[in-house]
């Protein structure tokens, strides 16, 4: 039996995983500071 | 380098330098990818799966990039016991991680239409796996070390011991049989066409500067988080004391 795979399949599964991995873990990266920045002023202003 | 031991004069510079790396970053990497998507032929034996190399390469780059860092700032708080260094190097084993298991991924994919398997228990690709969990070992140990307030010296040898791993890595091709293609890019030198290369430099530079962005808006988080404990904790030492001076 011969398998015929599509490439451009596995390049858009790729691209998903880099571009999904690399924006997920900016927009955590971002929001974690902001949130640990707000509750460091709320500290000091406390 | 001690100009910038100083967390504050560090914060002042990083506030700034943050969004600027990335928001760059965002821009480069996105037309790059679109670069490596739209404009670039079919390689002649790979065919269209070449343009996984645009994602893959600086994935594994960064991985291996980020523990040297570690390794670095590890030795920068053993040596010069310098404040920002185990705080650097807590902040780049994240994303480290991440990249390490992005290139994991993305070799996967790319191994089973150029391979015809998902997997081989071959020198690279186990001594990638092997970074990705040296990394989950750091980040346990180093929040562990944080959560109890203990030296940060125990995960800073843990950085420089696992940086052993990084050389066998890169060598890994060259030392044993292996289905991964040998390096294509030396000091100097390079196998791949400029057609593919100067789109995976464009890559490789806006992916490393999405990662300078994220290690800086982590080791903000973490200076962030530090300042904030300290405040409540001087706030409950007062608090406690003028309970007792009310008692006595």
């Amino acid at each position: 039996m011969t398998e015929t795979l599509d490439q451009m399949t596995f390049v858009y599964a790729s691209y998903g995983v880099g571009v999904v991995g690399t924006l997920a873990l900016v927009a955590q990266s971002w929001f974690a500071m902001k949130s640990a920045e707000a509750r460091r002023d709320r500290a000091k202003g406390e | 380098m001690h100009i910038y031991a100083n967390p504050a004069r560090f914060l002042r510079i990083a506030k700034w330098l943050t969004p600027i790396l990335l928001v760059s970053g965002l821009v480069i990497t996105g037309a790059a990818l679109l670069w490596g998507f739209t404009q670039v032929p079919p390689d002649r034996l790979m065919g269209d799966t070449v343009r996984i190399l645009f994602v893959h390469v600086p994935a594994a780059w960064l991985g291996m990039g980020g523990w040297t860092a570690i390794a670095i700032a590890s030795l920068v708080e053993l040596v010069w016991r310098h404040p920002l260094a185990a705080i650097a190097a807590r902040a780049t084993a994240v994303p480290g991680a991440a990249f390490a298991a992005i290139c994991l991924a993305t070799g996967s994919i790319w191994g089973r239409p150029t391979w015809g398997t998902w997997w081989v228990w071959d020198g690279r690709l186990t001594s990638m796996l092997v970074l990705l969990f040296l990394y989950f070992g750091y980040i346990a140990l180093s929040a562990s070390l944080a959560r109890e307030g203990q030296s940060s010296r125990i995960a800073a040898i843990f950085g420089l011991v696992g940086a052993i791993n990084v050389p066998i890595i890169n060598r890994s091709v060259v030392w044993w049989n292996s289905l991964h293609q040998p390096p294509s890019i030396t000091m100097g030198q390079s196998s791949i066409d400029p057609v593919f290369l100067w789109p995976l430099f464009a890559a490789v530079a806006g992916f490393s500067l999405l990662f300078g962005g994220v290690v800086l808006a982590r080791m903000r988080m973490i200076l962030a988080d530090i300042q904030a404990e300290a405040r409540l904790r001087r706030r409950a030492q007062k608090a406690e004391m003028q309970a007792e001076g009310a008692v006595s």
